[in-house]
């Protein structure tokens, strides 16, 4: 079944958006994080977000930007044009709350990656193919960062209960689903994230077990990124990360 | 972090199957698994490894530097310099060796 380039482009920015967003709220972790070694394994964990965004507008703009290229997309567009998951623009608390973030977001991530190998628009496939392995290890890294802030001292598990606590209304909204994502589903482009809610449960809670922290129940959810309704955090993020575009229009590297 | 709780791990990279394992510096960690993948992030980000090892510093058995007289100076080339192949000529058609 064809598919309006508009609901396509609409698709794709996003999976853009979200990974822009939490890719620039770990590169403000430079030159702050508790240990340099730390440092590096968030910037890396950054580069890779921003990497698959940077992919995915690319081939965004080409099918329905409307002229806009990739810069254009991430930098000249205001909030309640970003069409990001609420929980990565999130503001950078602690140590704790940036590994939870990371491990709830990246175990739904890797799971919608591997989905969209399977997808009929070929280059979405092969940006997949690329972005589920690195989100493996995104996995990988904050789910041992969360075992052993869980399961490590008093203070640590407080901070680690605490995090996954806030952080969980902001889980329902990955698996949401509405006409867009039907309409690319029906072109066999997308994938239904509802689908994805048993593996996802199949990774977090061990996970969480092994932490020793309690998992929160699925009470009331927040949500509203995909239709442009942000929290107080994104605007704030999104002034600092494009100042020099708007300040400075047409800069380059 | 206080060091005790994140100890000094070695690391050492293999480029390709077929080479040996080289140290190519130190970090700390919490525990084997983290240091692995602190390994990972810190000297491997531009391809340089197909396999990591990472050792606990403090397991590692080093000659004591008191003790260079009487284990490494003996072998010093300057003592003993007939362990050194370099009392002969090369025949031309070898080539390089």
């Amino acid at each position: 079944m064809p598919i309006d380039p508009q609901v396509h482009f609409g698709y794709l920015l996003r999976l853009a958006d979200s990974n822009l967003v939490l890719g620039h709220r770990l590169s403000e972790w430079i030159g702050r994080a508790p240990v340099i070694e730390e440092e590096l394994a968030l910037a890396n964990i950054a580069l890779d977000l921003i990497g698959q965004a940077r992919a995915l507008y690319a081939h965004a703009a080409r099918i329905g930007g409307g002229g806009r290229d990739a810069d254009a997309l991430a930098f000249l567009r205001d909030q309640i044009d970003y069409r990001n998951l609420l929980i990565v623009e999130n503001k950078n608390r602690d140590f704790a709350h940036t590994i939870a973030r990371q491990f709830l977001y990246s175990a739904f991530a890797e799971l919608y990656w591997d989905a969209l190998t399977a997808s009929r628009d070929t280059e979405l496939a092969g940006i997949a193919v690329k972005a589920v392995k690195e989100c493996a290890y995104h996995v990988r890294h904050s789910a041992e960062w969360l075992i052993r802030l869980g399961d490590g001292t008093q203070e640590s598990n407080n901070r680690a209960q605490k995090a996954v606590d806030e952080l969980w209304m902001y889980t329902g909204e990955m698996f949401e689903s509405d006409q867009i994502e039907r309409a690319v589903l029906d072109a066999g482009i997308g994938v239904i994230a509802i689908d994805l809610k048993p593996a996802w449960n199949e990774t977090v809670e061990p996970v969480l077990m092994r932490a020793t922290l309690q998992r929160p129940k699925d009470g009331w959810m927040m949500s509203g990124g995909r239709s442009g309704r942000h929290t107080e955090h994104l605007g704030h993020m999104l002034a600092e990360m494009q100042f020099l575009q708007r300040a400075y229009p047409g800069q380059q590297w | 972090m206080q060091e005790k709780n994140t100890p000094l791990y070695e690391v050492f990279l293999r480029p390709r199957n077929g080479l040996a394992h080289r140290h190519v510096g130190s970090l700390h960690a919490a525990d084997d698994e983290m240091a692995l993948q602190n390994a990972r992030d810190v000297y491997t980000r531009r391809g340089e490894a197909n396999s990591i090892w990472v050792v606990r510093s403090s397991h590692i058995v080093a000659t004591p530097p008191s003790d260079r007289d009487m284990t490494l100076a003996p072998s010093d080339p300057e003592r003993k310099p007939y362990r050194h192949p370099t009392f002969y000529d090369i025949p031309k058609e070898v080539g390089h060796m």
